[in-house]
């Protein structure tokens, strides 16, 4: 970062330039996630911060907005729907995408495994099929399930929306898992052939653990991918299969209200949480055998 | 099947074949190896010595030929596209685990400890209890000069102390016939003595291996017997002294000259 001292006039001049660039990348990047949590904490039933927010007053804040993500309706002041949907959406989301994520992330494995292996045959074909949902616009994957599923009758019910969340978040799993499986060293289940191990138990006790810092990210991508898609549940889902996407996005057209400030504060924090856990294992178990990232 | 008596050949293999694609690595080896034996086989890169080891174990099946490990012929089959496969993949899992192979790039399981690594075929494939494969794993461990090393991962330790583990892992097991595909080729030359002297004791104890190396001075001192491959077909095959007194094929003084400097 420092400027070595025999830099030109032009080169101090373009590193401030530089450093100045990446600042406002950043600073437009994490601001609009950053705005968000204090106002979540408004007493008042607008978007904005207040002069009395901005004085630091502390009658200015309240939890007020959280209490009624909860469902508690007992607040006199609020003007707008009051309801248990954020809580069962957010319950729905955790089902249906839990369910999806266990899916796609077996179906994943296994599809990466098969694709990498040089028999295969039609691989290139085959890979850009699992890889289409990734690249073809969201609504006409959307429509074009709704449209399958009404014939099998699965519009409307939990698992075609698990099904079509599985078909999102299979793409991310196939695609790091087999990126992951370039570097996967074959002669390691050779040995474990070599001493007599069955093909099954060899992939589990030598093949995944190996490659789960790719599995991980992937099913961490399909959870996510799930957890906030909206367009699919619009098609897909039922009047009465509130998901916590729907539920924001009915918030927005429908009401203004802060509460879904509160929603995105605690989606902000859980995602947070959850990467850094994530990142944390995975140093930990580098640090641990002293495999250097490659 | 004939009861295997004390005369019956730890190893025989009959007349095998090898291709990949078009080109075609082996073509037609013969090996008997009697309990005891400790055979060394040389060979140019290309020769096809590793590919030979590997159809042995059938981590490469070969397309013609047979392996009889202690009596017991490897059943195969044709499969409906018409390749050669294994029969019974139950026998091929059971005779693996009777023939400890040891890699060149040693494959140690990089997420396991090296005491973890000795004991988990033990434990899963000989289905000992955790505690009898612990100290079956720490005696081997002990013969190869590792015990103390037995709590460290693979990344923490030489290649050379890699390569000790993994032949305690494969010790552990108590095979009929230890192979060894070039186990010193991956390793930095102030590390191959260890590795060798490892060896060196097994021979001495009358363990029977097959030994594929570039290692021309345990090949002369330590085996009983030194085949020399030549494009896929044995080229010369006696004691120590008839191949390297007196090597009668011309294919043969050229690698050995080459090889002595």
């Amino acid at each position: 970062m420092a400027l070595p001292s025999y830099a030109t006039p032009a080169q101090r001049i373009w590193h401030y330039i530089y450093l100045a660039m990446c600042s406002i990348v950043l600073f437009f990047l994490v601001m609009p996630l950053l705005v968000v949590i204090p106002i979540s904490f408004t007493s008042t039933p607008f978007l904005q911060f207040t002069p009395e927010m901005l004085r630091l007053d502390p009658d200015a804040f309240s939890l007020r907005w959280y209490r009624i993500m909860m469902g508690d309706c007992s607040d006199p002041g609020i003007t707008t729907v009051c309801s248990d949907n954020w809580k069962i959406g957010a319950l729905n989301s955790l089902k249906i995408g839990i369910t999806a994520t266990v899916l796609a992330t077996t179906l994943g494995i296994l599809a990466a495994l098969g694709l990498s292996r040089p028999i295969m045959p039609f691989r290139k074909l085959i890979m850009a099929m699992m890889i289409s949902p990734l690249i073809v616009p969201l609504i006409i994957t959307a429509s074009g399930t709704f449209f399958f599923f009404a014939r099998l009758d699965l519009v409307a019910t939990f698992w075609g929306l698990v099904l079509a969340h599985t078909i999102l978040g299979l793409p991310f799993v196939v695609i790091t898992v087999t990126a992951t499986l370039v570097g996967f060293d074959t002669n390691l289940t050779k040995a474990a052939a070599s001493l007599g191990g069955g093909p099954i138990r060899n992939f589990f006790k030598v093949q995944m653990p190996l490659i789960l810092p790719g599995v991980i990210s992937g099913a961490l991508f399909a959870f996510i991918t799930s957890f906030d898609e909206v367009v699919i549940v619009l098609f897909v889902g039922g009047p009465d299969q509130i998901t916590l996407p729907r539920q924001m996005w009915s918030g927005v057209r429908q009401e203004i209200s802060p509460t879904i400030l509160s929603v995105a504060t605690i989606l902000v924090i859980m995602s947070i949480c959850l990467l850094t856990t994530v990142e944390m294992l995975r140093r930990r178990s580098e640090r641990l055998r002293g495999i250097r990232p490659s | 099947m004939e009861t295997p008596t004390s005369l019956t050949p730890a190893l025989e293999v009959f007349d095998l074949h090898k291709r990949f694609n078009d080109v075609e690595v082996l073509k037609g080896v013969n090996l008997v190896a009697k309990t005891g034996d400790v055979i060394s086989m040389l060979g140019a890169s290309g020769s096809g010595k590793s590919t030979f080891l590997r159809c042995i174990n059938l981590l490469e099946v070969p397309d013609h030929g047979t392996v009889t490990v202690h009596g017991e012929t490897i059943k195969m089959s044709t499969s409906k596209y018409g390749d050669i496969i294994p029969a019974d993949s139950s026998q091929v899992i059971r005779l693996r685990s009777r023939l400890g192979m040891v890699f060149q790039s040693f494959n140690l399981w990089q997420h396991m400890t090296v005491l973890e690594n000795v004991t988990e075929a033990l434990v899963h494939v000989l289905k000992m209890s955790k505690t009898e494969a612990t100290d079956r794993a720490c005696q081997t461990l002990d013969r190869v000069g590792m015990l103390d090393r037995k709590d460290y991962y693979p990344a923490h330790i030489s290649g050379g102390q890699q390569q000790r583990a993994a032949i305690a892992r494969a010790l552990a097991m108590e095979p009929d016939v230890m192979l060894f595909d070039e186990p010193t080729s991956a390793l930095d030359p102030e590390l191959v003595g260890e590795v060798l002297k490892v060896m060196r004791n097994l021979a001495e104890e009358g363990r029977t291996m097959i030994v594929v190396t570039h290692e021309i001075g345990f090949a002369r001192d330590v085996s009983n017997r030194v085949i020399f491959l030549h494009e896929g077909a044995i080229d010369s095959e006696g004691s120590p002294e008839q191949v390297f007194t007196n090597p009668d094929s011309a294919q043969l003084k050229k690698f050995l000259s080459n090889a002595i400097h």
